[in-house]
């Protein structure tokens, strides 16, 4: 092929159904019979729930059902199950509507079935619920506190696990002979998923065949249906289709088995009617898996040249009131083991305590673990630069992994199989002219402006993930990927994925890789996902896996077509395969272009089996199931400039320059999409968003009137390139970008207010860098930097 | 989001929209542009059981006329048109300033002059232009018209002096004398005021004779900063005068707070953004 479809920046497949309202999400499908459903909510973080009196919301005409959570019992319904498993973690039961007492504002404890849903609201007004209050506790540290309220009895002081990664005694000899230490205390603050599209289920059941289908706002149907069918319904998993149509953004939040998606299922059954539940945006930020939420100490060590030599940490996580599905995999497994970041630092301890609390649960949201260790990292490695007043450029510089290094065993079970980091840092501070900032920096104080630069040099570790690897450490899950590749008698090609699209832009990056390997056009490819029903199996969209696993299986099996096909031609062409070659959608013979025979007519004789190879089974389709050597290591460079105003703390990101490894690009379009939207919500970890509770567990933040994401106006024109380092390990070379940008930014960005605001001493402050926070802390230091 | 269930109503005109309102009294709300209404409704933090829909009223309520000394601005005047009338740019420029900050486009093309004044939201932006601009309010009830000065009408959290089945009909705002300016500290998630700070100041020769501060965002409702005001007339305008009469423009109040602003800051802001109008102001004098 002169010029593949891979490399160029082609406008996405999906967009025009997007941009023109056609798309097809859960809450436009309507089935003929369908009934709304209404939740009725805890108001209260703790409380016994003394009775229920349904009758008033019965009463009301249009109203079909009152369920509570013993009638999920009397059905013989489980609760959610936990997906990784901890040495000790417990794991206390989690029903799908409360039983006898509410853990978290916002906990089910009531749905009401109506004929529409105005209706369904209405009645659940009416639900008459007896609460008993009980003393509750919000904050991880409070709720370790002796005599703190317990959250669950089977999980004495509301511990939920402690875990340990690296060498503890290595660790402490480093510390005892380090030149210089460095510590941190700091919290990484709780924050709301808020993808575009609430969270909605439409259950159907027929009553003939005994089969469920569900239309659930999920970034992983199979692993939907396998939850459900087999943990929580205990039904043949068969009888369960899980249908993921468009679906508006999840970053992790549209992962877990939620407790709607098995009200909706159940009532389906019992009323024999399809049941609908949309998401009110307040339910939103009441219900969907939360995420961060760490308080953490850690300390760094150097030795006399400045080579960090080893890094404690010690983190209690929040686990909120009940264990989502992967909850117990992001504080440990996908935070732990990347202390490392990209530096050479060759003894870690990791300790990470979870902790339950009256709160909404905590489970991955973008970055999911990596970026909370990655913000400790680039946090204490600024902090260690200024200590011992080193540049922190040449600090990190000094102490990156060298690439004649990989691959590259950490102190904390992971080995990097490549990188090459100098060339990221160098790329980046060219682009924003390191030097000249710095020049501009000391003008700009002696005028009383305070401007500062991060950086934010980050590793990941994703595509998700050597199954074998994963499974020893708790999860309960493969992390292969699958994919079907099946051509039609047209030449049309269908490829099922078990990766899921809901932003990504698979039904583009995906063709582009087919129509490569093919020589097709794009139009004569369907990228189809999303439904068990079609899709032979698959784990799904998360951790940055779908090019580098998805993306692996869909080449993989489209090579398999490729090598039926060119059997076909050998036979049609009357000649050797070994001498055929395959140009631009053809076989043809090696020297002799005028032999040939497309792809298209290969297809046609595959089903029509006429003129046909004896040793050959008809049809032209193939599957492969890639599971991944390694996890991939994108890798690279952010920087922020900030611009801090000493009168209101308000804090203006000027500049962001962005420079990710991440392999060979499929689309570069798509790429730039993901680490823009990706910077736009780390940027918004260090600057705007946190969900606040009292530390009663009353939810403070629950509406775009008090929690703030971030909007065109608060960010830059974004600034990015790239390096090329390819995976060693995946035929196409890909590594993930879909969480590099929340991975590497929220450091890049808080590092740039804390060196402009160096000139008041000041040393650290959490997230989010509000005006408030930033102007309480000039006032509080200003008396000592005046003093200097 | 899905309000309780309510009956509409779309009178075409005033007399009609005031016989709904005698009608159904404390059951019926009305409705102008909607935006702070319609999500309470949603969240059925409001549960009017009657909407009087004043959109048939535009021919009426809709204006910005130029009455001499005064422009009359009809209640149903949307943000957007208030904010770019040449008429009010070139003669009362405040208000059309402060138009700009509220909401995004869409906001402003549909919003309302008097339904934002009429909800008194304590974090809107008019009060503040309202108050610094000396306008009066006039409600119009049953029995006739009445008219309210700007500094007697905000009277606290979303409420203000008109009656049950009044309806704000005008805003009569003075032909500016001297320069103004409106400055803002916007929330950043709701875009509303933390605080915002309109002024007025008029004066010769370096003195100032007449200075007007109206403050929204800082306390239960709009307010005059009256000993910034005291601290400005008939004296000579320097910045340092302006820093220092600023000092006072929280002065007396209880101020509001919230997870993103405490007390002691929407205080500091409030003293920040009058330093900063005030100066302003005096620039465009």
């Amino acid at each position: 092929m002169d010029k593949g479809f891979v490399g160029q920046a082609v406008k996405r497949k999906e967009d025009p159904r997007f941009l023109t309202g056609t798309g097809s999400y859960v809450d436009d499908l309507n089935l003929a019979g369908q009934v709304h459903a209404a939740m009725v909510r805890s108001p209260f973080a703790h409380a016994d729930i003394r009775s229920i009196d349904p009758s008033k919301a019965l009463a009301l005409p249009g109203v079909v059902a009152v369920i509570v959570g013993q009638d999920l019992v009397d059905a013989g319904i489980n609760g959610l199950p936990v997906g990784w498993l901890l040495d000790g973690l417990k794991t206390p039961d989690h029903p799908s509507i409360a039983v006898g007492r509410a853990r978290h504002v916002g906990e089910i404890v009531a749905a009401v079935i109506a004929e529409d849903r105005y209706l369904a609201e209405d009645a659940a007004g009416l639900v008459e619920v007896d609460y008993g209050t009980l003393p509750s506790v919000a904050d991880v540290s409070d709720a370790l506190k002796p005599g703190a309220p317990t959250v669950h009895d089977d999980a004495p002081g509301n511990i939920c696990f402690e875990w340990s990664i690296g060498d503890k005694d290595a660790t402490d000899a480093a510390f005892a002979e380090a030149a210089q230490t460095v510590s941190l205390t700091l919290r990484n603050q709780r924050l709301v998923a808020n993808a575009i599209e609430p969270r909605a289920s439409l259950a159907q059941f027929n009553a003939g065949t005994e089969e469920y289908t569900l239309y659930t706002t999920s970034q992983n149907p199979h692993v939907h249906r396998l939850l459900l069918a087999a943990f929580i319904l205990g039904i043949p998993e068969h009888k369960l289709r899980v249908i993921s149509p468009d679906i508006g953004g999840g970053f992790g939040s549209k992962i877990f088995n939620y407790p709607e998606e098995v009200i909706v299922l159940h009532a389906a059954r019992k009323l024999k009617r399809p049941v609908k539940w949309t998401a009110k945006r307040s339910e939103s930020f009441l219900s969907d898996s939360q995420g961060r939420d760490h308080a953490t100490e850690a300390e760094l060590a150097v030795d006399g040249s400045g080579r960090v030599t080893g890094l404690r940490v010690k983190t209690l996580a929040a686990m909120g009131a009940y264990l989502t599905t992967f909850a117990p995999a992001v504080p440990t497994y996908l935070y732990g083991t990347l202390m490392s970041g990209q530096y050479a630092l060759p003894n870690i301890y990791c300790e990470v305590t979870g902790v339950f609390s009256h709160t909404v649960p905590v489970d991955a949201y973008r970055g999911a673990g990596r970026p909370e260790a990655t913000f400790l990292v680039e946090r204490i490695m600024d902090r260690m630069a200024q200590t011992l007043g080193e540049d922190p450029a040449e600090f990190r510089r000094k102490n990156f992994i060298g690439k004649d290094q990989f691959p590259y065993q950490t102190p904390v079970a992971l080995s990097y199989d490549s990188g090459d980091y100098e060339p990221a840092l160098d790329r980046a501070l060219e682009m924003v002219d390191y030097r000249q900032f710095r020049q501009d920096q000391a003008e700009a104080r002696r005028q009383g402006r305070y401007l500062g630069l991060g950086l934010s040099s980050y590793i990941e570790a994703c595509g998700l993930a050597p199954s074998a690897v994963v499974g020893s450490l708790g999860a309960q899950a493969g992390q292969w990927e699958s994919s079907l590749v099946r051509v039609a008698p047209t030449g049309i090609i269908e490829v099922f994925t078990g990766s899921h699209s809901h932003g990504q832009g698979h039904e583009t990056a995906f063709a582009q890789i087919v129509a490569d390997e093919l020589g097709v056009e794009l139009d004569a490819i369907e990228i189809v996902h999303g439904d068990t029903g079609k899709v032979p199996f698959g784990w799904g969209t998360y951790g940055s896996r779908s090019a580098a696993v998805g993306g692996s299986a869909v080449v993989t099996a489209v090579r398999k077509v490729r090598d039926k096909a060119q059997k076909i031609a050998a036979h049609l062409l009357e000649a050797r395969e070994e001498d055929l070659e395959y140009v631009s959608g053809q076989f043809q013979v090696k020297g002799s272009p005028d032999q040939a025979v497309s792809f298209g007519d290969i297809a046609l004789q595959a089903h029509l089996a006429h003129n046909y190879p004896e040793d050959l089974e008809p049809g032209l389709e193939a599957s492969a199931f890639y599971d991944p050597s390694n996890f991939v290591y994108p890798f690279g460079t952010h920087i922020a400039v900030v611009e801090v105003s000493p009168e209101t703390g308000a804090t203006k990101l000027l500049r962001y320059v962005a420079v990710d490894d991440c392999g060979p690009l499929i689309n570069p379009l798509i790429v730039a999409g993901q680490v823009h939207g990706g910077i736009a919500q780390g940027a918004g970890q260090a600057l705007l968003e946190h969900a606040v509770y009292e530390s009663d567990g009353q939810f403070l933040t629950g509406s775009y009137l008090d929690y703030a994401v971030p909007r065109a106006e608060h960010l830059p024109s974004f600034e990015t390139d790239h390096t090329f380092t390819p995976s060693p390990h995946n035929p196409l070379g890909v590594k993930g970008i879909g969480e590099a940008g929340t991975i590497a930014s929220s450091a890049a960005v808080a590092n740039a207010v804390i060196d402009a605001l160096s000139p008041f001493g000041i040393t650290h402050l959490d997230m989010p860098l509000s005006s408030q926070r930033v102007w309480r802390a000039i006032r509080d230091a200003q008396p000592a930097a005046a003093a200097d | 989001m899905y309000p309780e269930s309510f009956s509409y109503h779309a009178p075409s005109t005033l007399d009609e929209a005031l016989g709904l309102l005698a009608q159904h009294g404390d059951d019926a709300k009305l409705l102008a542009g909607g935006h702070s209404l319609l999500p309470a409704m949603k969240l059925r933090l409001s549960t009017p059981a009657h909407l009087v829909d004043l959109k048939g009223l535009r021919g009426q309520l809709q204006y910005i006329r130029d009455e001499g000394d005064t422009i009359a601005v009809g209640a149903l005047s949307t943000h957007h048109q208030i904010h770019t009338s040449e008429l009010l740019g070139s003669r009362a420029p405040l208000l059309a300033e402060t138009a700009g900050h509220i909401g995004d486009m869409q906001v402003r093309n549909v919003g309302t002059l008097g339904g934002s004044l009429a909800h008194a939201d304590p974090a809107g932006d008019f009060p503040a232009a309202i108050l610094a601009a000396e306008a009066d309010l006039v409600l119009q009830g049953a029995g006739g018209q009445r008219t309210v000065a700007a500094t007697d009408f905000f009277q606290g959290f979303f409420e203000t002096a008109a009656e049950p089945g009044e309806i704000l009909i005008e805003v009569r705002v003075p032909v500016q004398k001297g320069g103004s300016s409106y400055q803002k500290f916007y929330h950043p998630a709701s875009g509303y005021a933390i605080c915002g700070v309109a002024a007025v100041i008029e004066g010769t020769n370096g003195t100032v004779s007449r200075c007007r501060v109206g403050v929204t965002g800082v306390s239960d409702a709009g307010y005059r900063a009256t000993a910034v005001e005291r601290a400005l007339e008939g004296q000579t305008f320097s910045a340092e005068l302006a820093a220092s009469a600023a000092e006072q423009a929280a002065a007396g109040v209880d101020p509001l707070e919230d997870p993103f602003a405490s007390a002691d800051y929407r205080s500091h802001l409030a003293r920040v953004h009058t330093r900063r109008a005030l100066t302003a102001a005096w620039e465009r004098n």
